[in-house]
C-alpha cells in the first residue's frame, strides 16, 4: 500500500489526502503562505497547497542526484521561506527564498568524515549562515569560509554537541552537550546569556526556545521520549511527562506541543495575567476584578476595592491591565468578566480614550471565532496580528510562518471562514458569493476586492467577479478585473467609478490587449471612454482619430475631419484635396448642407487663386461676402456682379454689401446708378443711412424723398 | 428655510484660507525642487496665479526668471526648469520638446512639472510616448478654488465647458468633485443639497457618499458654515447665458471682459493715454454699490455720488488750519481714492454707451426680448438675417441665432439652411465646424430634427434610450434634447406681466437683470426648489428639461435649529455662470434673507460660451 499524505487543521479536522506516489521523503514543511514543501531524497521538493492539491516543484541542484539528501530544514527569515539540505556527501546548500529560487553551496568543512552530529540555519545581518557541529567541534559556515568558533563561557569539560535550537527571531541559540550540559546564548556566540545541566544525558528528541516578545524570562524546552524539561536562568527545571510520541512546534511567544490526540500550548504567563491572576495579588488590575465581583453580588466590598485604587490614583492602570489581560486569556467567559471589570472601572474615570477596550472586544470575536475547532485557528492574542483596515493583508511571517500544521487559513480576514467556501467546489459561484456577502455584510474594513483577489488565486474567477459586485467603489474592482483579463468589465467599472484616469488606464490596457478592430468596438459600446480617447487622440494622434470613425462609418466625423485636415493644409491644391474628400464624406452623411457649404467653398477657394493671380491682390481666405466686397472696393463690378450670380448672393445681402462698399469707395456716381438699376430690395432709407455715415448730407438727401414717410423719423 | 420677510442677509464665511493654502501649498512644492530654478507657467494659470502669490514670493523661494510656457524660452543657464502647468496635452508636448532639445544639445538639467489642479493619466502617457516621463518629476498643486470676491468662488477652467459638454469628456468632474470635497472640509458638513445636471449622473454617486463619509468622520460636531448646496449645469438653462447683459457688472464684462475678478480700462475709459488695470470686488466701494445695479440707474447714481464727494470736498472751504490738517490726513486719501475709482466707473459707463449705442444695441434688446417672450419671430429672423448680412459681428450673429433657436426648439428647416448659409458667407465657410458643434451641443439645431437624425446620431440616441434606466450618462445625449423653453417659460413665468412700466430702479423680481423682460431660468429653478425644499410640485419643469433632477439630505440635518448656515447657499455653476446671475441671487438673496455663495468653473457670458464651440483652426 502506498503511503498517505494527510493535511489536518490545529484542531485536528482532516482537511485533505493524497496517496502519496512520489519518492522517498526526507522532510515535510511550511511555507510563510502556507504551502507545504515535501522534500525528497533526489532533490526534489514538491509543492502543494492546504487542499493537497499540486502547485509546483524545484529541485535543489544536480549534486543530491546521487548522494541524496540526508538531512533538510525549512527556515523562514524576512526574505520569506527558505530551505537547506545536507546532502550524502556532507555539504550543505540552501536556498533562502523558494519564490526566487537561487541555489547556494556553503563552503566544505574540512576533514569531515561522517555525517554532523547536528546544525542549523541562521540568520544574521539578512546573511544567512550555517552553524554545525561535528563531535566537540562547532563550525560556522557563511557565504565563503568555514571558520571553528567556540560559544563564550563554554566549559571545557562540556563534551560533544549532542543538539542545537535557534529562537524564533534567530536572536538566540542553545546548545546540548552529551554530558547534558545546555549552553544559552546570543546566536552571533558573542554573549552567553545562561546554562543549565540536565540530569538527563541522553540525546534529546528535540530542543526548542520557549520566550515571548520583549520578556527577559528565556527559556529552552527539551524533550525526549516521554520527558519534557523546561530550562532557563534558574537552578532549577520545570519537568512533565509526556504520554504519547510530541512534536514542538516553537512560535512567537510559545510552543505548541502537538501530540496524536492533544494539542498543547506552552508559554510563560504574560505580565498583566500573572498581576491580575496572582494568589494574592494586590495590583491593581486583581483588585478592580474583585471590585467589579463584589458589585455584581451588590456588596458594599466593591467600594471599598474601587476606594482603594483610586486612592492610589491607579485606576486608569487597573483598567488598562484589565483589558489587556482579556487578551491573553483563551476562555471567553474569564475575557467577559475581565472586560466587564475594565468597563465598570472605566465608569469611575472621566476621559478613558474608549478606543482600546472596543478594538480589544473587536479582536477577541475575531479570535474567539477563530479558535472555534471548525475552524481550527488556534492564534495567541500576540500571534494576532494588529488589525489592518486597508485588509492589505498581516504580517504573516512574522507571526505565524513556518508552524508545522495546516491550521493557518486565510490570515486577511476576520471572518476565517471564507476560503474554504471559496474552495467548495460544489456549489455554484453565486451561493458561494452570497453566503459570503451574508456572512460579512457591509463591515467597514471588509475589502471585497481582496476576498475576490483570493478567489481569483485559487482559479475561481467567476466567483470572483460575482464577489467583486459587493465592492462598492468601482475603483477597487478595475485592477483585478484587469487582472482576470476581464477588460471590458473592467472599463465599465471604471466608467461608473468616475475616474477617468482608470478610464484611461484601462482604455490603453486594451489598446495593447485587442487587435485594433476589437479595441475600436469595444469603445464604441462606450461613450465616456470613447470620447476620453477620442479627446486623446485629438490632440496626441490625429490619424486614430480618421481610424475611430472609419470603423464606425461615421460619415459625419469623417468629413468634419477633412475639413480640419485642410487647415493645415499649405497648398491650395492639398486643402481642395481634403476638402474634396470631405464633400464625399458628407454625401455618405446625407448632410447635403455640409455638402453644399463644401462645394462652395472648393469653388471660392479656386476662384479666389484666381483673383489673386489675376489681381495680384490676397484673397484667399476671404469670407464671399468680403471677396465681393474688396472687388467693388477695387471697382471690378463686373467679376463681383458674376460672384453675385455664381454663388447665388441672396439679393438684399448684395445690396448691403454693395453700397457699404461704394459709400467707402467715395464712389457716389456708381451708387447712385446702382439705385437705379432695379427696385431696392431694403428699401432706401440705407442710403440715406450710410451716406450720413460717411458725412456726406449732400448724397444722403438725393434719397430722402425715396424713403416711405413712416420711415422718415 | 422660512421666507419669513425680509431679514438680514448673513454674513458668508471666510474665504481668505482658500487663499493661504494654495500659497502655502505652492510654496512647499517650490522648496521641493531647492536651489535657484526657472519659472514656465501656462498662460490661464498667470492671473489666478498672480491673485494667491506674486512675483516677490516666489523669488523670496527662489524663482530666477519666470516665463510663459508657450514660447521657446531662450537659451537659460539655470540647471532647474520648473513647469507650473494645467494638465493638458498640447503642454506635455511643450515641455517635452524642451526636454528632448536639451538631450540634443547634451544639456543635464532637473525637470519638475507642477500640475494645477491635479495631473491627469492622459499627460503622463504622453510625457512617456514622448520619451521623457523619466527625466522630469511630477508634482500636483491643489489649486481648485480661487475665492474672486466675498461670495464668488472660481476653479478658473474655462475649457469645463467645451470638454464636457460638446466632448463628452468627463475629466474635469473629479476636480469639481475634490473642490467640492475641500469646501466641505473647510465649510460644511452639507446639510442638503439639490441639483438639476447632467453630471449628477456622476456626480451624485460616488461624490456624495464620499462626501457624506467624510462627513461621518470628521463632521463630528463641527459646525457648518454652508448648510445648503445646489448644483446646476450650464445646458440646463442656455437661454439665460444667451442674452445681453444690462445689469452694471455683466454690461461691463461683455464690454471690457472681467478677467479673474479685474478688467483693464483701456485709453477710451481712463481719459489717458494708458491702460489701468482695476480689481472689480466688494473693496471697491463705488463699484459695490452699482455692480447689481441696471445700467439705467447707474449713471444717475454715480452723478448723485459725486456731488457728495464734491461736496465733501467742499467742506474744507470754511476750515480752519486745525480741521483743515485732520481732514488732509484722515479724509482726503479715501476722498481722493474713491474719487479715481468714481472717475473711472463714470469713464467705463461712456464708453459703454458709446459703444452700445453704435452697434444699435436698442433695437438688439428689443429682438431678443421679442425671442424670449415669443412675439414676431418672423421679424426677429429678418433681423437677425440683416445682421448677419451687414457683418456686424460674427459673435453676436451666432449669439442671436442660437438664442432663436434654443427659444423656438430649434429653427424651421428653411431658417436653419438660410441662415447658416448667410452667416458662412459672411463670416467664413470655416464655420461649418463651429456650427456642428453647436448642434452637438443642442445651441443651434434643426426642428423636428427627429426625422433627419443621422444613422449615427439615431444609434447613439438609441443607445441613450436603452442606458436611460442605469446611470449612465452620454453627453451626446444632448442630441435627442428639445429645449422646451416656450413651455418652461410659461410654467414657471418667467416672462413678468407688468402693468405700465417696469421699475428699475425698485425692482419687484429678479427679471430687473434683463430689464424686467424675462427672470433667468437658472435662479428662477434655484428660487422655487428652495422655497419647496425640494422638488415637490415641479414635476412637469422637470419632466420638460429632461429629468436629471436630485436631491440629497443628511437624514439628520433634517430638524437642526435654522442656525445661520442654514440661510447660506452655495450655488455651484459648472460650465459657468454669468454676472447677471449673480446679481440675480444676490436680490433674491436680500429679498429672502439668504447668503449665496457661488461656486462655478468659470464666469461665462455669450461671448466666452459661443467661443468655446468654434472650432480654432489647427
Amino acid at each position: 500500500t502506498r503511503p498517505l499524505l494527510e493535511i489536518y487543521s490545529a484542531s485536528g479536522l482532516l482537511l485533505a489526502s493524497l496517496p502519496w506516489k512520489s519518492g522517498q521523503l526526507v522532510q515535510l514543511g511550511w511555507t510563510a503562505s502556507e504551502d507545504l514543501l515535501c522534500i525528497q531524497e533526489d532533490g526534489t521538493v514538491l509543492v502543494y497547497n492546504l487542499f493537497c492539491e499540486f502547485k509546483r516543484h524545484f529541485s535543489m541542484g544536480n549534486e543530491v542526484l546521487q548522494n541524496h539528501v540526508l538531512e533538510a530544514k525549512v527556515f523562514h527569515t524576512e526574505y520569506g521561506t527558505g530551505v537547506a539540505i545536507l546532502t550524502g556527501a556532507h555539504r550543505v546548500s540552501l536556498a533562502t527564498n523558494i519564490e526566487d529560487l537561487k541555489l547556494r553551496r556553503m563552503p566544505e568543512v574540512p576533514g569531515l568524515q561522517k555525517p554532523p552530529s547536528c546544525w542549523a540555519v541562521l540568520s544574521q545581518d539578512r546573511v544567512t549562515i550555517v552553524l554545525l557541529a561535528v563531535g566537540q567541534d562547532l563550525y560556522l559556515l557563511d557565504n565563503t569560509s568555514c571558520s571553528l568558533v567556540t560559544p563564550p563561557g563554554m566549559s571545557p569539560s562540556a563534551g560533544a554537541y549532542l543538539q542545537m535550537a535557534v529562537s524564533f527571531n534567530h536572536r538566540c541559540l542553545a546548545l546540548f552537550t552529551d554530558t547534558g550540559y545546555i549552553w544559552m546564548g546570543l546566536a552571533t556566540l558573542k554573549e552567553k546569556l545562561c546554562e543549565f545541566t540536565s540530569s538527563i544525558r541522553s540525546p534529546p528528541r528535540q530542543m526548542v526556545w520557549c520566550m515571548r516578545p520583549r520578556s527577559r524570562q528565556r527559556a529552552v524546552v527539551v524533550a525526549w521520549d516521554r520527558q519534557l524539561m523546561v530550562a532557563g536562568n534558574s537552578s532549577e527545571c520545570i519537568q512533565f511527562v509526556l504520554d504519547e510520541d510530541s512534536l514542538l512546534v516553537p512560535e512567537l511567544d510559545g510552543v505548541r506541543i502537538l501530540s496524536r490526540s492533544s494539542h498543547e500550548f506552552l508559554q510563560e504567563i504574560p505580565e498583566p495575567s500573572q498581576e491580575i491572576f496572582r494568589i494574592a495579588s494586590m495590583a491593581p488590575g486583581a483588585l478592580l476584578l474583585e471590585a467589579q465581583k463584589e458589585y455584581e453580588k451588590e456588596s458594599q466590598k466593591a467600594d471599598e476595592y474601587l476606594r482603594e485604587i483610586k486612592e492610589q490614583k491607579l485606576l486608569p492602570e487597573a483598567v488598562r491591565q484589565c483589558i489587556e489581560a482579556a487578551g491573553y486569556e483563551h476562555e471567553p467567559d474569564t475575557q467577559k468578566s475581565l472586560l466587564r471589570a475594565a468597563s465598570f472601572g472605566k465608569c469611575f474615570l472621566d476621559k478613558f480614550p474608549p478606543e482600546s477596550f472596543v478594538r480589544m472586544c473587536q479582536d477577541l470575536r475575531v479570535l474567539n471565532a477563530i479558535r472555534d475547532y471548525q475552524i481550527g485557528v488556534p492564534l495567541t492574542f500576540t500571534q494576532y496580528p494588529p488589525w489592518d483596515p486597508g485588509g492589505v493583508g498581516w504580517p504573516q511571517q512574522q507571526t505565524w510562518g513556518g508552524s508545522a500544521w495546516g491550521w493557518g487559513l486565510c490570515w486577511d480576514l476576520p471572518a476565517p471562514s471564507l476560503p474554504p467556501q471559496v474552495q467548495q467546489k460544489d456549489k455554484s459561484d453565486e451561493e458561494v458569493a452570497q453566503a459570503i456577502n451574508q456572512k460579512l455584510g457591509d463591515t467597514p474594513g471588509i475589502s471585497y476586492s481582496e476576498i475576490a483577489a483570493r478567489a481569483y488565486d485559487c482559479g475561481r474567477t467567476e466567483l470572483a467577479i460575482k464577489l467583486l459586485e459587493y465592492e462598492p467603489r468601482s475603483g477597487e474592482q478595475v485592477p483585478l478585473l484587469l487582472k482576470m483579463k476581464r477588460s471590458k468589465l473592467a472599463l465599465s467599472k471604471a466608467i461608473e467609478s468616475g475616474d477617468t484616469d482608470l478610464v484611461y488606464t484601462v482604455v490603453l490596457h486594451l489598446k495593447n490587449e485587442l487587435t485594433r478592430g476589437t479595441f475600436f468596438m469595444t469603445l464604441q459600446n462606450q461613450p465616456v471612454a470613447l470620447s476620453l480617447y477620442r479627446q486623446f487622440c485629438k490632440h496626441q494622434e490625429r490619424e486614430t482619430l480618421k481610424d475611430l470613425y472609419n470603423q464606425d462609418d461615421n460619415h459625419q466625423e469623417l468629413g468634419n475631419f477633412h475639413v480640419h485636415s485642410s487647415y493645415s493644409e499649405k497648398r491650395i491644391e492639398g486643402r481642395v484635396g481634403a476638402l474634396q474628400n470631405a464633400l464625399d464624406e458628407f454625401y455618405k452623411a446625407k448632410n447635403e448642407f455640409a455638402a453644399k457649404a463644401t462645394e462652395d467653398q472648393i469653388k471660392l477657394l479656386r476662384l479666389q487663386r484666381h483673383l489673386q493671380e489675376d489681381l495680384n491682390r490676397p484673397y484667399l481666405d476671404l469670407s464671399l461676402h468680403d471677396t465681393v466686397s474688396n472687388l467693388i472696393l477695387e471697382g471690378h463690378h463686373k467679376r463681383a456682379e458674376q460672384l453675385y450670380r455664381d454663388f447665388k448672393i441672396p439679393d438684399k445681402r448684395y445690396w448691403w454689401l454693395k453700397i457699404s462698399a461704394l459709400a467707402t469707395r467715395g464712389d457716389w456716381e456708381e451708387m447712385e446708378k446702382f439705385s437705379r438699376s432695379k427696385k431696392s430690395p431694403i428699401g432706401y432709407w440705407p442710403f440715406v443711412e450710410i451716406s450720413v455715415k460717411h458725412h456726406n448730407r449732400y448724397e444722403a438727401k438725393k434719397y430722402a424723398p425715396r424713403v416711405p414717410p413712416e420711415q422718415r423719423v | 428655510m422660512a421666507f419669513a420677510g425680509r431679514r438680514d442677509v448673513p454674513e458668508p464665511p471666510d474665504f481668505g484660507i482658500l487663499k493661504r493654502l494654495a500659497r502655502d501649498q505652492l510654496i512647499y512644492l517650490l522648496e521641493q525642487l531647492p536651489g535657484k530654478k526657472d519659472l514656465f507657467i501656462e498662460p490661464d494659470l498667470m492671473s489666478p496665479l498672480d491673485r494667491i502669490a506674486n512675483v516677490s514670493i516666489l523669488k523670496q523661494h527662489e524663482v530666477d526668471k519666470l516665463y510663459k510656457a508657450e514660447t521657446r524660452p531662450p537659451l537659460s543657464a539655470s540647471d532647474q526648469f520648473c513647469f507650473l502647468v494645467r494638465p493638458r496635452v498640447r503642454t506635455m508636448r511643450y515641455i517635452a520638446d524642451i526636454v528632448n532639445a536639451d538631450k540634443m544639445s547634451g544639456r543635464t538639467r532637473k525637470y519638475k512639472i507642477i500640475f494645477s489642479p491635479q495631473k491627469f493619466y492622459a499627460c503622463e502617457m504622453v510625457l512617456e510616448e514622448e520619451g521623457v516621463f523619466g527625466d522630469v518629476t511630477c508634482d500636483e498643486w491643489s489649486f481648485y478654488l480661487l475665492p474672486l470676491d466675498e461670495d464668488i468662488i472660481s476653479m478658473e477652467l474655462p475649457e469645463f465647458f467645451r470638454d464636457y459638454f460638446l466632448e463628452g469628456d468627463h475629466r474635469w468632474i473629479t476636480s469639481v468633485a475634490r473642490a467640492l470635497q475641500l469646501l466641505n472640509s473647510l465649510y460644511g458638513p452639507f446639510g442638503r443639497a439639490y441639483g438639476m445636471a447632467v453630471c449628477q449622473g456622476m456626480m451624485s454617486h460616488e461624490l456624495w457618499r464620499e462626501l457624506e463619509e467624510d462627513g461621518e468622520n470628521d463632521g463630528q460636531g463641527r459646525k457648518p458654515e454652508i448648510s445648503n448646496v445646489f448644483l446646476m449645469d450650464r445646458d440646463t438653462d442656455y437661454v439665460t447665458a444667451l442674452c445681453s447683459q444690462v445689469v452694471y457688472e455683466g454690461l461691463v464684462d461683455d464690454t471690457f471682459r472681467i478677467k479673474c475678478g479685474s478688467v483693464d480700462f483701456g485709453p477710451d475709459v481712463t481719459s489717458s493715454d494708458k491702460s489701468i488695470k482695476v480689481l472689480l470686488n466688494a473693496q471697491d466701494k463705488v463699484f459695490n454699490q452699482i455692480r447689481n445695479e441696471h445700467f439705467s440707474s447707474v449713471f444717475g447714481f454715480l452723478s448723485q455720488k459725486s456731488r457728495n464727494l464734491q461736496a465733501q470736498y467742499d467742506r474744507r472751504r470754511g476750515m480752519d488750519i486745525k480741521q483743515m490738517k485732520n481732514f488732509v490726513s484722515q479724509e482726503l486719501k479715501g476722498l481722493k481714492q474713491e474719487h479715481r475709482l468714481l472717475s473711472l466707473h463714470i469713464g467705463a459707463c461712456e464708453s459703454i454707451m458709446k459703444k452700445k449705442t453704435k452697434q444699435d444695441f436698442q433695437e438688439m434688446i428689443k429682438a431678443e426680448h421679442s425671442l424670449l417672450e415669443g412675439f414676431d419671430i418672423r421679424e426677429s429672423t429678418s433681423f437677425i438675417e440683416e445682421h448677419i448680412d451687414r457683418q456686424v459681428s460674427p459673435i453676436e450673429s451666432l449669439r442671436l441665432m442660437c438664442l432663436l433657436s434654443i427659444t423656438e426648439n430649434g429653427l424651421v428647416p428653411k431658417d436653419y439652411r438660410s441662415l447658416k448659409t448667410q452667416y458662412l458667407q459672411s463670416y467664413g465657410p470655416e464655420h461649418l465646424l463651429t456650427f456642428h458643434n453647436l448642434k452637438r451641443v443642442g445651441l443651434l439645431t434643426e426642428q423636428s430634427a427627429g426625422e433627419t437624425l443621422t444613422a449615427v446620431e439615431s444609434r447613439v440616441s438609441k443607445l441613450v434610450t436603452d442606458r436611460a434606466a442605469g446611470k449612465i450618462t452620454d453627453a451626446f445625449s444632448s442630441l435627442a434634447r428639445k429645449s422646451n423653453f416656450r413651455a418652461i417659460s410659461k410654467k414657471l413665468g418667467l416672462i413678468p406681466r407688468v402693468d405700465g412700466e417696469y421699475n428699475l430702479k425698485v425692482p419687484p423680481d429678479m427679471a430687473y437683470v434683463f430689464s424686467g423682460a424675462y427672470i433667468p431660468l437658472s435662479c428662477k429653478i434655484i428660487e422655487q426648489v428652495l422655497e419647496r425644499r425640494g422638488w415637490l410640485g415641479l414635476e412637469e419643469v422637470v419632466r420638460l428639461l429632461n429629468g436629471n433632477e436630485f436631491s440629497v439630505s443628511d437624514s439628520t440635518g433634517e430638524e437642526t435649529p435654522p442656525g445661520e448656515s442654514q440661510r447660506i447657499v452655495l450655488a455651484i455653476f459648472l460650465g459657468g455662470c454669468t454676472f447677471s446671475e449673480i446679481a440675480a441671487l444676490r436680490f433674491l438673496g436680500k429679498e429672502r434673507g439668504l447668503k449665496f455663495i457661488f461656486l462655478t468653473t468659470a464666469i461665462t457670458n455669450s461671448a466666452r460660451m459661443l467661443e468655446a464651440m468654434i472650432e480654432a483652426k489647427a
